[in-house]
Protein backbone atom coordinates (compact mmCIF):
# COMPACT_ATOMS: atom_id res chain seq x y z
CA UNK A 1 0.00 0.00 0.00
CA UNK A 2 1.46 3.34 -1.04
CA UNK A 3 0.47 6.39 0.96
CA UNK A 4 1.45 9.93 0.05
CA UNK A 5 2.42 11.80 3.19
CA UNK A 6 1.53 15.37 4.11
CA UNK A 7 3.96 17.25 6.32
CA UNK A 8 2.55 17.45 9.86
CA UNK A 9 1.03 19.32 11.61
CA UNK A 10 -2.06 20.08 9.57
CA UNK A 11 -5.76 19.56 9.60
CA UNK A 12 -6.92 16.08 10.54
CA UNK A 13 -9.09 15.83 7.45
CA UNK A 14 -8.89 17.88 4.31
CA UNK A 15 -10.57 17.92 0.91
CA UNK A 16 -8.71 19.83 -1.80
CA UNK A 17 -10.82 20.86 -4.80
CA UNK A 18 -12.68 17.58 -5.01
CA UNK A 19 -15.21 16.93 -7.77
CA UNK A 20 -17.50 13.97 -8.15
CA UNK A 21 -20.26 13.30 -10.66
CA UNK A 22 -23.03 10.74 -10.92
CA UNK A 23 -23.09 9.99 -14.63
CA UNK A 24 -23.26 13.42 -16.21
CA UNK A 25 -24.67 15.10 -13.13
CA UNK A 26 -22.03 16.87 -11.06
CA UNK A 27 -22.53 16.49 -7.29
CA UNK A 28 -19.33 18.19 -6.11
CA UNK A 29 -17.46 20.89 -8.01
CA UNK A 30 -13.97 21.56 -6.69
CA UNK A 31 -15.16 21.51 -3.10
CA UNK A 32 -12.54 22.22 -0.43
CA UNK A 33 -12.78 21.80 3.31
CA UNK A 34 -10.46 21.49 6.31
CA UNK A 35 -11.36 19.93 9.63
CA UNK A 36 -9.09 20.14 12.66
CA UNK A 37 -8.70 17.37 15.22
CA UNK A 38 -11.39 17.47 17.88
CA UNK A 39 -13.56 19.86 15.90
CA UNK A 40 -17.31 19.36 15.57
CA UNK A 41 -18.35 20.53 12.14
CA UNK A 42 -21.82 20.73 10.63
CA UNK A 43 -22.29 20.48 6.88
CA UNK A 44 -25.54 22.12 5.81
CA UNK A 45 -27.15 22.86 2.47
CA UNK A 46 -30.26 22.30 0.41
CA UNK A 47 -31.31 18.82 -0.72
CA UNK A 48 -29.21 17.65 -3.65
CA UNK A 49 -26.50 20.25 -2.98
CA UNK A 50 -23.79 17.59 -2.59
CA UNK A 51 -23.40 17.55 1.20
CA UNK A 52 -23.82 13.78 1.61
CA UNK A 53 -21.49 13.15 -1.32
CA UNK A 54 -18.92 15.38 0.38
CA UNK A 55 -19.29 13.39 3.61
CA UNK A 56 -18.91 10.10 1.72
CA UNK A 57 -15.76 11.36 -0.03
CA UNK A 58 -14.26 12.55 3.27
CA UNK A 59 -15.04 9.16 4.82
CA UNK A 60 -13.45 7.21 1.98
CA UNK A 61 -16.77 5.60 1.01
CA UNK A 62 -16.57 7.32 -2.40
CA UNK A 63 -13.43 8.44 -4.15
CA UNK A 64 -13.59 11.83 -5.86
CA UNK A 65 -13.19 11.98 -9.65
CA UNK A 66 -10.61 14.74 -9.24
CA UNK A 67 -8.98 16.49 -6.28
CA UNK A 68 -7.45 15.05 -3.15
CA UNK A 69 -8.63 13.91 0.26
CA UNK A 70 -6.13 13.84 3.12
CA UNK A 71 -6.61 12.15 6.47
CA UNK A 72 -4.12 12.48 9.29
CA UNK A 73 -1.35 13.47 6.92
CA UNK A 74 -2.00 10.76 4.33
CA UNK A 75 -3.78 10.65 0.99
CA UNK A 76 -7.09 8.88 1.36
CA UNK A 77 -8.36 9.10 -2.21
CA UNK A 78 -5.42 7.12 -3.63
CA UNK A 79 -5.83 4.23 -1.18
CA UNK A 80 -7.24 1.01 -2.61
CA UNK A 81 -10.55 -0.49 -1.50
CA UNK A 82 -8.89 -2.63 1.18
CA UNK A 83 -6.98 0.30 2.66
CA UNK A 84 -10.03 2.55 2.78
CA UNK A 85 -12.12 -0.25 4.20
CA UNK A 86 -9.59 -0.80 6.98
CA UNK A 87 -9.51 2.89 7.75
CA UNK A 88 -13.32 3.00 7.94
CA UNK A 89 -13.25 0.08 10.34
CA UNK A 90 -10.48 1.36 12.61
CA UNK A 91 -10.36 5.17 12.45
CA UNK A 92 -13.88 6.18 11.47
CA UNK A 93 -17.30 5.70 13.04
CA UNK A 94 -20.63 6.21 11.28
CA UNK A 95 -24.07 7.28 12.38
CA UNK A 96 -26.75 7.43 9.70
CA UNK A 97 -30.42 8.29 9.76
CA UNK A 98 -31.61 4.71 9.24
CA UNK A 99 -30.55 1.18 8.66
CA UNK A 100 -27.18 0.90 10.31
CA UNK A 101 -28.21 -1.52 13.06
CA UNK A 102 -29.11 -5.18 12.62
CA UNK A 103 -32.68 -5.26 13.99
CA UNK A 104 -32.59 -8.98 14.85
CA UNK A 105 -29.53 -8.53 17.07
CA UNK A 106 -29.59 -7.08 20.57
CA UNK A 107 -28.26 -3.61 21.35
CA UNK A 108 -25.16 -5.17 22.96
CA UNK A 109 -24.59 -7.41 19.91
CA UNK A 110 -24.83 -4.42 17.59
CA UNK A 111 -22.34 -2.38 19.61
CA UNK A 112 -19.92 -5.30 20.01
CA UNK A 113 -20.09 -6.19 16.32
CA UNK A 114 -17.35 -3.87 15.00
CA UNK A 115 -15.02 -5.10 17.74
CA UNK A 116 -15.78 -8.76 16.96
CA UNK A 117 -15.17 -8.07 13.25
CA UNK A 118 -11.86 -6.48 14.26
CA UNK A 119 -11.01 -9.70 16.14
CA UNK A 120 -11.35 -8.39 19.66
CA UNK A 121 -12.10 -11.25 22.07
CA UNK A 122 -15.80 -11.85 22.69
CA UNK A 123 -15.73 -11.20 26.42
CA UNK A 124 -13.76 -7.97 26.08
CA UNK A 125 -15.94 -6.80 23.16
CA UNK A 126 -19.16 -7.24 25.16
CA UNK A 127 -17.63 -5.63 28.23
CA UNK A 128 -16.77 -2.55 26.19
CA UNK A 129 -20.14 -2.58 24.46
CA UNK A 130 -21.94 -2.58 27.80
CA UNK A 131 -19.75 0.27 29.03
CA UNK A 132 -20.69 2.38 26.02
CA UNK A 133 -24.37 1.55 26.33
CA UNK A 134 -24.19 2.80 29.90
CA UNK A 135 -22.53 6.05 28.82
CA UNK A 136 -25.35 6.53 26.33
CA UNK A 137 -27.86 6.06 29.15
CA UNK A 138 -29.07 2.75 27.73
CA UNK A 139 -28.13 0.50 30.64
CA UNK A 140 -30.72 -2.20 31.04
CA UNK A 141 -31.51 -2.21 27.31
CA UNK A 142 -28.46 -4.21 26.18
CA UNK A 143 -30.39 -7.44 25.71
CA UNK A 144 -33.25 -5.86 23.76
CA UNK A 145 -33.35 -6.34 19.99
CA UNK A 146 -32.71 -3.00 18.32
CA UNK A 147 -35.85 -3.45 16.23
CA UNK A 148 -37.82 -3.14 19.49
CA UNK A 149 -36.22 0.13 20.57
CA UNK A 150 -37.57 3.64 20.01
CA UNK A 151 -35.97 5.74 17.28
CA UNK A 152 -34.02 7.81 19.81
CA UNK A 153 -32.78 4.73 21.69
CA UNK A 154 -31.74 3.09 18.41
CA UNK A 155 -29.74 6.18 17.43
CA UNK A 156 -28.00 6.11 20.80
CA UNK A 157 -27.08 2.47 20.15
CA UNK A 158 -25.72 3.59 16.77
CA UNK A 159 -23.59 6.23 18.52
CA UNK A 160 -22.31 3.63 20.99
CA UNK A 161 -21.41 1.41 18.05
CA UNK A 162 -19.63 4.30 16.31
CA UNK A 163 -17.61 5.15 19.43
CA UNK A 164 -16.76 1.63 20.62
CA UNK A 165 -13.77 1.30 18.28
CA UNK A 166 -12.31 4.58 19.59
CA UNK A 167 -12.37 6.26 16.16
CA UNK A 168 -10.66 9.53 15.31
CA UNK A 169 -13.64 10.80 13.33
CA UNK A 170 -17.36 10.17 13.48
CA UNK A 171 -19.33 10.85 10.31
CA UNK A 172 -23.02 11.43 10.96
CA UNK A 173 -25.53 11.86 8.14
CA UNK A 174 -28.82 13.38 9.35
CA UNK A 175 -28.51 11.54 12.69
CA UNK A 176 -31.69 13.09 14.07
CA UNK A 177 -33.63 13.21 10.81
CA UNK A 178 -36.21 10.65 11.92
CA UNK A 179 -36.57 11.87 15.51
CA UNK A 180 -38.79 14.41 17.24
CA UNK A 181 -37.23 17.54 18.78
CA UNK A 182 -36.63 16.16 22.27
CA UNK A 183 -35.27 12.78 21.14
CA UNK A 184 -33.08 14.53 18.56
CA UNK A 185 -31.75 16.91 21.18
CA UNK A 186 -30.86 14.04 23.51
CA UNK A 187 -29.04 12.23 20.70
CA UNK A 188 -27.04 15.34 19.77
CA UNK A 189 -26.23 16.19 23.41
CA UNK A 190 -24.85 12.71 23.94
CA UNK A 191 -22.99 12.57 20.62
CA UNK A 192 -21.36 15.97 21.09
CA UNK A 193 -20.72 15.53 24.82
CA UNK A 194 -19.05 12.13 24.42
CA UNK A 195 -17.09 13.21 21.33
CA UNK A 196 -15.66 16.13 23.31
CA UNK A 197 -14.78 13.90 26.26
CA UNK A 198 -13.03 11.44 23.93
CA UNK A 199 -11.46 14.11 21.68
CA UNK A 200 -13.21 12.64 18.66
CA UNK A 201 -13.78 14.82 15.59
CA UNK A 202 -17.40 14.84 14.40
CA UNK A 203 -18.63 15.77 10.95
CA UNK A 204 -22.39 15.94 10.82
CA UNK A 205 -24.54 16.49 7.74
CA UNK A 206 -27.84 18.06 8.70
CA UNK A 207 -30.78 20.12 7.46
CA UNK A 208 -31.58 21.06 11.03
CA UNK A 209 -30.13 24.34 12.27
CA UNK A 210 -30.66 23.23 15.90
CA UNK A 211 -28.43 20.24 15.23
CA UNK A 212 -25.89 22.47 13.49
CA UNK A 213 -25.96 24.80 16.50
CA UNK A 214 -24.41 21.96 18.55
CA UNK A 215 -21.32 22.10 16.30
CA UNK A 216 -18.33 24.43 16.64
CA UNK A 217 -18.98 25.83 13.17
CA UNK A 218 -20.92 25.08 10.04
CA UNK A 219 -20.23 25.19 6.32
CA UNK A 220 -22.84 25.39 3.60
CA UNK A 221 -22.71 23.24 0.48
CA UNK A 222 -24.42 24.91 -2.43
CA UNK A 223 -24.31 23.58 -6.00
CA UNK A 224 -21.48 21.25 -5.09
CA UNK A 225 -19.25 23.96 -3.62
CA UNK A 226 -18.42 24.65 0.01
CA UNK A 227 -19.16 28.08 1.46
CA UNK A 228 -17.64 28.93 4.80
CA UNK A 229 -19.63 31.86 6.18
CA UNK A 230 -16.87 32.66 8.65
CA UNK A 231 -14.01 32.53 6.13
CA UNK A 232 -13.85 36.29 5.75
CA UNK A 233 -15.98 38.13 8.20
CA UNK A 234 -17.93 41.02 6.78
CA UNK A 235 -15.60 43.96 6.48
CA UNK A 236 -18.02 46.38 4.93
CA UNK A 237 -16.58 46.19 1.45
CA UNK A 238 -17.99 42.79 0.60
CA UNK A 239 -21.09 44.05 -1.14
CA UNK A 240 -19.45 46.62 -3.32
CA UNK B 1 -37.13 51.30 12.55
CA UNK B 2 -36.72 50.60 8.85
CA UNK B 3 -38.81 53.33 7.15
CA UNK B 4 -36.06 56.01 7.11
CA UNK B 5 -33.49 53.47 5.99
CA UNK B 6 -35.81 52.04 3.35
CA UNK B 7 -36.41 55.55 1.99
CA UNK B 8 -32.66 56.25 1.99
CA UNK B 9 -32.15 52.96 0.14
CA UNK B 10 -34.78 53.85 -2.46
CA UNK B 11 -33.12 57.23 -2.93
CA UNK B 12 -29.80 55.46 -3.50
CA UNK B 13 -31.32 54.16 -6.75
CA UNK B 14 -32.13 57.62 -8.05
CA UNK B 15 -33.29 61.03 -6.80
CA UNK B 16 -37.07 60.87 -6.37
CA UNK B 17 -40.18 62.82 -5.43
CA UNK B 18 -41.93 62.02 -2.19
CA UNK B 19 -44.87 60.55 -4.09
CA UNK B 20 -42.62 58.15 -6.04
CA UNK B 21 -40.87 57.09 -2.84
CA UNK B 22 -44.19 56.30 -1.21
CA UNK B 23 -45.32 54.31 -4.25
CA UNK B 24 -42.05 52.31 -4.33
CA UNK B 25 -42.18 51.73 -0.58
CA UNK B 26 -45.79 50.50 -0.75
CA UNK B 27 -44.96 48.21 -3.69
CA UNK B 28 -42.04 46.49 -2.02
CA UNK B 29 -42.42 46.89 1.70
CA UNK B 30 -45.93 48.15 2.46
CA UNK B 31 -47.79 44.88 1.91
CA UNK B 32 -51.22 45.88 3.07
CA UNK B 33 -49.93 48.70 5.25
CA UNK B 34 -49.30 51.67 2.95
CA UNK B 35 -46.99 54.38 4.22
CA UNK B 36 -49.02 57.52 5.00
CA UNK B 37 -47.99 60.59 2.97
CA UNK B 38 -47.53 62.50 6.20
CA UNK B 39 -44.97 59.97 7.39
CA UNK B 40 -43.11 60.10 4.06
CA UNK B 41 -42.68 63.86 4.22
CA UNK B 42 -41.95 64.05 7.93
CA UNK B 43 -39.33 61.32 7.53
CA UNK B 44 -37.80 63.11 4.55
CA UNK B 45 -37.75 66.37 6.52
CA UNK B 46 -35.91 64.65 9.39
CA UNK B 47 -33.46 63.05 6.99
CA UNK B 48 -32.85 66.46 5.38
CA UNK B 49 -32.35 68.05 8.80
CA UNK B 50 -29.78 65.35 9.63
CA UNK B 51 -27.92 65.95 6.37
CA UNK B 52 -28.74 62.57 4.84
CA UNK B 53 -30.88 63.87 1.97
CA UNK B 54 -31.20 67.18 0.20
CA UNK B 55 -34.44 68.58 -1.16
CA UNK B 56 -34.42 70.31 -4.54
CA UNK B 57 -36.38 73.42 -5.32
CA UNK B 58 -40.17 73.18 -5.37
CA UNK B 59 -41.45 72.32 -8.81
CA UNK B 60 -44.94 72.95 -10.14
CA UNK B 61 -47.15 69.86 -10.13
CA UNK B 62 -49.95 68.09 -8.37
CA UNK B 63 -49.97 67.92 -4.59
CA UNK B 64 -48.38 70.14 -2.01
CA UNK B 65 -44.77 69.05 -2.40
CA UNK B 66 -42.94 68.56 -5.68
CA UNK B 67 -39.42 68.55 -4.39
CA UNK B 68 -37.00 66.05 -5.72
CA UNK B 69 -34.96 64.45 -2.95
CA UNK B 70 -31.40 63.23 -3.40
CA UNK B 71 -29.11 61.22 -1.19
CA UNK B 72 -26.11 63.00 0.33
CA UNK B 73 -22.77 61.21 0.84
CA UNK B 74 -23.71 60.87 4.52
CA UNK B 75 -27.03 59.25 3.58
CA UNK B 76 -25.30 56.94 1.13
CA UNK B 77 -22.84 55.91 3.80
CA UNK B 78 -25.71 55.14 6.15
CA UNK B 79 -27.41 52.92 3.56
CA UNK B 80 -24.14 51.12 2.84
CA UNK B 81 -23.34 50.44 6.46
CA UNK B 82 -26.90 49.36 7.25
CA UNK B 83 -26.90 46.89 4.37
CA UNK B 84 -23.50 45.50 5.23
CA UNK B 85 -24.17 44.99 8.94
CA UNK B 86 -25.98 41.74 9.73
CA UNK B 87 -29.00 42.36 11.94
CA UNK B 88 -28.65 41.29 15.58
CA UNK B 89 -30.01 37.78 15.80
CA UNK B 90 -33.35 38.30 17.49
CA UNK B 91 -36.75 36.82 16.70
CA UNK B 92 -39.29 38.56 14.44
CA UNK B 93 -36.85 40.13 12.02
CA UNK B 94 -38.57 39.10 8.82
CA UNK B 95 -39.52 42.66 7.82
CA UNK B 96 -35.99 43.99 8.24
CA UNK B 97 -34.44 40.99 6.52
CA UNK B 98 -36.82 41.25 3.59
CA UNK B 99 -36.26 45.00 3.21
CA UNK B 100 -32.51 44.48 3.19
CA UNK B 101 -32.65 41.73 0.59
CA UNK B 102 -34.90 43.68 -1.78
CA UNK B 103 -32.83 46.85 -1.45
CA UNK B 104 -29.59 44.92 -1.91
CA UNK B 105 -30.95 43.47 -5.17
CA UNK B 106 -32.28 46.85 -6.28
CA UNK B 107 -28.93 48.50 -5.72
CA UNK B 108 -26.97 45.69 -7.38
CA UNK B 109 -25.35 44.59 -4.12
CA UNK B 110 -24.48 40.99 -3.34
CA UNK B 111 -27.71 39.87 -1.65
CA UNK B 112 -26.45 36.29 -1.43
CA UNK B 113 -23.48 37.42 0.60
CA UNK B 114 -25.78 39.37 2.87
CA UNK B 115 -28.01 36.33 3.43
CA UNK B 116 -24.98 34.13 4.14
CA UNK B 117 -23.68 36.58 6.73
CA UNK B 118 -27.08 36.93 8.33
CA UNK B 119 -27.29 33.15 8.44
CA UNK B 120 -23.90 33.02 10.17
CA UNK B 121 -25.02 35.65 12.70
CA UNK B 122 -28.14 33.63 13.46
CA UNK B 123 -26.17 30.40 13.78
CA UNK B 124 -23.72 32.04 16.15
CA UNK B 125 -26.61 33.15 18.37
CA UNK B 126 -28.13 29.68 18.19
CA UNK B 127 -24.83 28.21 19.37
CA UNK B 128 -24.81 30.58 22.34
CA UNK B 129 -28.40 29.62 23.19
CA UNK B 130 -27.58 25.90 22.86
CA UNK B 131 -24.77 26.46 25.33
CA UNK B 132 -27.21 28.20 27.71
CA UNK B 133 -29.49 25.19 27.44
CA UNK B 134 -26.73 22.73 28.24
CA UNK B 135 -25.63 24.57 31.34
CA UNK B 136 -28.91 26.05 32.52
CA UNK B 137 -31.89 25.08 34.61
CA UNK B 138 -35.19 24.11 33.00
CA UNK B 139 -36.55 27.68 32.92
CA UNK B 140 -33.42 28.94 31.13
CA UNK B 141 -33.60 26.00 28.75
CA UNK B 142 -37.24 26.67 27.86
CA UNK B 143 -36.60 30.37 27.31
CA UNK B 144 -33.60 29.51 25.14
CA UNK B 145 -35.83 27.07 23.22
CA UNK B 146 -38.33 29.81 22.48
CA UNK B 147 -35.60 31.96 20.94
CA UNK B 148 -34.07 28.97 19.15
CA UNK B 149 -37.33 28.05 17.42
CA UNK B 150 -37.84 31.63 16.23
CA UNK B 151 -34.29 31.89 14.97
CA UNK B 152 -34.80 28.57 13.21
CA UNK B 153 -37.87 30.00 11.46
CA UNK B 154 -35.77 32.97 10.28
CA UNK B 155 -33.12 30.58 9.01
CA UNK B 156 -35.69 28.61 7.04
CA UNK B 157 -36.85 31.85 5.50
CA UNK B 158 -33.23 32.75 4.68
CA UNK B 159 -32.77 29.35 3.00
CA UNK B 160 -35.95 29.64 0.95
CA UNK B 161 -35.06 33.20 -0.08
CA UNK B 162 -31.55 32.08 -1.00
CA UNK B 163 -33.06 29.40 -3.24
CA UNK B 164 -35.34 31.99 -4.89
CA UNK B 165 -32.91 34.90 -5.07
CA UNK B 166 -32.65 34.74 -8.86
CA UNK B 167 -36.43 34.95 -9.27
CA UNK B 168 -36.67 37.77 -6.72
CA UNK B 169 -33.93 39.72 -8.53
CA UNK B 170 -35.94 39.38 -11.75
CA UNK B 171 -39.09 40.61 -10.01
CA UNK B 172 -37.29 43.61 -8.53
CA UNK B 173 -35.70 44.45 -11.90
CA UNK B 174 -39.01 44.22 -13.77
CA UNK B 175 -40.97 46.38 -11.31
Amino acid sequence: MTIDALPAPGPLLRADSISRSYGRTPALREASLSVTAGEILAIMGPSGSGKSTLLHCLAGIFTPDTGQVWFDGHRLDTLGDAGRSRLRRTAFGFVFQFGQLVPELTAADNVALPLLLGRTGRRHAYQRARGWLERLELDGLGERRTGELSGGQAQRVAIARALVTRPKVIFADEPTGALDSLAGEKVMDLLVGLARQEGVTVIVVTHDSRVAACADREVIVRDGKVTDPYADEYAGEAVR
Amino acid sequence: MTVPLALLGLLDREPSYGYDLKRAYDTYFGRGKPLPFGQVYSTLARLARDGKVTAGRSEPGEGPDRKRYSLTPLGKQEVESWLTEPVAAEPFLQTVLFTKVVLALMLGHDAQRYLDLQRATHMRRMRELSEVKRGGVLVDALLADHALFHLEADLRWIDVTTARLGALAETVRRA
